[in-house]
């Protein structure tokens, strides 16, 4: 999967488990944001604890490896949040963006407990850039990890393994062990049995499952890219249902946005987002446009896209700026590819020239007069076709012409297993499980049903990761201290 | 400026990799927060020879975006920012050389310091045995003017003197020569006072540009400001000695004072002091060196980093080692030696890792007024 450009690595990447035979308190599957918050939060009140991670050291912390950042309420600045985000305007936010389809209870527990998050992670060693400095326009809303999520990894795997939490790497876990309800523990993919009281199932979703995803997507499923780590199988989720824990969320839900079909098969990130589609014109295999690309700001639409692409022949699209338009977003990780005719392009690109130069054609005249103002929504549509551009809408004229070739990239999936505001799971009869817990993206679709909100499933991640360490401690007569 | 020069080194192995790396970083910035390297390219979309240089040259080469890396290998995009620039670096060291023919004298740069230290310790030594005799040598010598029975004062001085003037010449050559490739810009006083500040607090030294960080990595993921501290022993502590070098000319020429100085005179107190802190830095620095994440390391600069390190360490110590020395017999020998090592350090200073504040100053500079022209 991964290629050794290398071989100078220092550190050691496996270590085994100390005490295969031991009952550990806690079990956390999975050593994300959730896993680690999780572990870090029983550790403090006095509970052995044991997280299995299936990557490697290097590639650890399945999608939190991705992020960047996590959207917290505050009722005033704060040293890395600017102004005020208030639960009810965080909370508006969530409901517009899932349409309703939420568990409100959860959700308002998210919200509320998001305003912790911040100090609590910052006296664990996390660093996050000062407030104003982030980018997007964020800053308000969201509080940005300084060097993003890999440095938070570090910052929590350092600080839970000075708590004493045994952090055992390269050990994918091949099925939760279950008597009646209740987990006895898990049998690793080596086929060792590992023991423990509570089990804490923070092991991500089924994004790099393609088999998994075709159940729900079909045969669209095998083109689409992975954005996320390749780790994130699904076999814990799996599991679970089998065991008849009781789902959450659509199979087919996810996000997906269109990345560069240039990307890794697996794990490209946020560098292979795109960022040029409302700026030019965007052409199906068959060198003819589909959606209007100029809908809405591109960080409101680019969300769609994903899934707008795997609509089309093949899930491929090209999108085509000229020389004007190209210098009007952010640069992309791969160069765009270039020719001095539209035709040469086309080729270039795979695309029938006679169709492509219609399709320019057609939509150059039907471009208005003046220039675009990408600052607001400029109504600067054009007329005359199916589907029109609403806004930014520009001729396609002044050459070198570029071109990105597009696909589905998928983030990660929504569908989960079900949970009650002591983050334990519910069993399809609706009662909770004796003492199996779940945190982070397996349960992130009880808050999330659909549509997303930037930085949301870090916070959902951090919120029920502590509330499933502090729970699951507490039902071990410790206390938790945080 | 000879631009063939430039032109012809334009596409190295090394450029090509920063570039392609700075490509992934612009669409990634995760790292913005951590120094002022991020920043300076996302003003950026195209990464020519310049660019590439004016990058590497700001880099202080921490590794804390090695860390932070999402991309670092084993993912296949196989980004290493800290070890790139480096390389990068190095090279543009050799880039913007003047003399240019003397470029090559940083490759293997620990064997060509070596040779000027051995170079320059014969002369010295070989001096002052052509000059007096073993007796004087060998003698004790006390009170004011006694170093020079052993070398007369115009020697001394004149030495480096010589050699200061070339490195001079060296210094404004090889700044011009960088300010012209990397297409900079005089940003007026405010941005003149800005690098100032960033060259003496080291800020982009600490993981986060702010100042405010908790550190860099060293050995590990684990941060600490341990670089900063001690580069900033061996920065204070040079110009301490720069001073104390100052002030016993001004007491040689104004006063009408000769060396040696009392204990507790002011050219002694500083060159005390400031030794006593390169030593400290400079070991330091070793130190953190030597445990520095293997992968982030560019294994051809560790000649030119160690001998200039080691040079300065001895440069100090042989210093202090005069000043305790300095009423016995071994008075004549261990000046020698210091003096050997002194002018080994000033001779072999355009061509050795001093250049590094050089660029970095420039980079700075730079960077300070492109940072306020972006923000009008």
């Amino acid at each position: 999967m991964y290629t050794d450009n290398d071989n100078r690595v220092s550190e050691p990447q496996s270590a085994a488990i100390s005490d295969v035979d031991r009952l550990w308190d806690i079990l956390v599957i999975g050593a994300g944001n959730a896993g680690l918050c999780a572990a870090i939060t029983a550790a403090e009140a006095g509970c052995s604890v044991l997280v299995l991670e299936a990557a490697t050291r290097d590639m650890r912390g399945g999608n939190t490896r991705h992020t960047r950042n996590l959207r917290a309420m505050h009722e005033a600045p704060t040293d890395v949040l600017t102004d005020a985000y208030s639960f009810e305007e965080y909370y508006d936010d969530l409901m517009r963006v899932t349409r309703g389809i939420t568990n409100e209870h959860l959700a308002s527990l998210t919200l509320e407990k998001s305003a912790e998050l911040t100090s609590w992670l910052g006296a664990r060693g996390v660093r996050f850039q000062p407030a104003l400095s982030g980018t997007l326009n964020l800053g308000r809303t969201n509080a940005f990890f300084l060097g993003g999520g890999r440095a938070l990894l570090n910052s929590l795997c350092r600080h839970a393994e000075g708590l004493g939490v045994e952090l055992v790497y390269e050990t994918p876990v091949d099925e939760l062990v279950m008597d009646d309800g209740f987990c006895e523990g898990v049998r690793l993919e080596s086929g060792q049995m590992i023991r423990a009281k509570k089990v804490i199932t923070t092991a991500g979703g089924f994004e790099a499952n393609l088999e998994w995803l075709a159940e729900g997507w079909g045969d669209p499923a095998k083109n689409f890219l992975v954005r996320g780590t390749p780790y994130n199988t699904g076999t814990i989720l799996k599991s679970l249902l089998d065991h008849g824990a009781k789902p959450v969320g659509e199979l087919d839900q996810c996000h997906a946005v269109a990345i560069d079909a240039r990307a890794p098969k697996y794990d490209g990130g946020i560098a292979s987002r795109i960022d040029g589609v409302p700026f030019g014109m965007v052409l199906n295999r068959d060198g003819k446009r589909f959606y209007d690309e100029g809908e809405d700001f591109w960080p409101k639409r680019y969300a769609i896209w994903g899934r707008l692409v795997a609509g089309q022949p093949d899930q491929i699209a090209y999108a085509i700026l000229d020389s004007v338009g190209v210098k009007r977003f952010m640069p992309s990780v791969f160069t765009p590819i270039q020719d001095d005719t539209i035709e040469g392009l086309a080729g270039q690109l795979g695309l029938d020239p006679a169709a492509a130069r219609l399709a320019v054609d057609e939509f150059n005249a039907a471009c208005p007069e003046g220039p675009i103002d990408q600052s607001v929504l400029d109504g600067q549509a054009t007329s005359g076709l199916t589907p029109e551009k609403t806004n930014w809408a520009a001729p396609v004229a002044v050459p070198p012409y570029f071109g990105f070739p597009l696909r589905p990239g998928i983030t990660f999936t929504y569908m989960g297993v079900e949970v009650n505001d002591q983050a334990q799971i519910l069993m399809a009869d609706g009662k909770p499980s004796a003492n199996l817990f779940a945190a982070g993206e397996i349960m992130a679709g009880n808050v999330l049903g659909q549509g997303y909100l930037a930085g949301i499933g870090m916070t959902i991640g951090a919120v029920f990761g502590r509330i499933a360490g502090e729970e699951a401690s507490r039902l071990l007569n410790r206390p938790s201290i945080s | 400026m000879d631009d063939v020069n430039l032109l012809k080194l334009a596409k190295t192995d090394a450029h090509e990799e920063t570039a392609r790396i700075m490509q992934i970083c612009n669409a990634c910035r995760y790292c913005e927060g951590f120094c002022a390297v991020f920043p300076a390219m996302e003003r950026r979309r195209l990464f020519d020879v310049g660019d590439t240089a004016f990058l590497a040259n700001l880099c202080h080469h921490c590794g804390a975006c090695y860390h932070a890396c999402q991309y670092a290998p084993p993912h296949e995009f196989a980004v290493n920012v800290p070890r790139t620039l480096a390389e990068r670096r190095e090279e543009s060291y050799r880039q913007f050389a003047w003399p240019g023919p003397l470029a090559g004298l940083f490759d293997r740069n620990g064997l060509v310091v070596a040779m000027a230290i051995t170079a320059c310790l014969s002369l010295a030594v070989g001096l002052m045995l052509a000059m007096i005799s073993p007796d004087l040598f060998w003698g004790v010598h006390l009170g004011e003017g006694a170093f020079y029975v052993i070398m007369p004062h115009n020697v001394m001085a004149g030495i480096p003197m010589v050699i200061c003037s070339f490195v001079l010449v060296s210094f404004v050559m090889g700044w011009r020569r960088y300010w012209q490739a990397s297409d900079a810009q005089w940003g007026g006083m405010p941005a003149f006072m800005d690098a100032v500040q960033a060259t003496a607090t080291m800020r982009n030294l600490g993981g986060d540009s702010s100042g405010n960080g908790a550190g860099c990595p060293g050995a590990d993921d684990r941060n600490s400001l341990a670089r900063r501290y001690f580069h900033h022993l061996t920065f204070y502590g040079f110009m301490l000695c720069f001073a104390s070098t100052s002030m016993g000319t001004i007491y040689h020429y104004v006063f009408g004072r000769e060396a040696p100085y009392g204990y507790f005179e002011l050219p002694v107190v500083l060159g005390t002091v400031g030794g006593v802190m390169l030593c400290i830095g400079t070991a330091g620095l070793w130190h953190l060196k030597r445990k520095m994440e293997p992968a982030v390391r560019t294994l051809t600069s560790l000649g030119m980093d160690y001998a200039f390190i080691w040079l300065l360490f001895w440069v100090s110590a042989t210093g202090l080692i005069l000043l305790a020395l300095r009423e016995s017999s071994y008075m004549g020998l261990t000046l020698a030696i210091h003096l050997g090592l002194v002018y080994a350090f000033f001779l072999v200073l355009p061509f050795s890792k001093f250049v590094h504040g050089l660029y970095r100053f420039a980079a700075l500079l730079a960077d300070a007024g492109e940072k306020r022209r972006s923000a009008v």
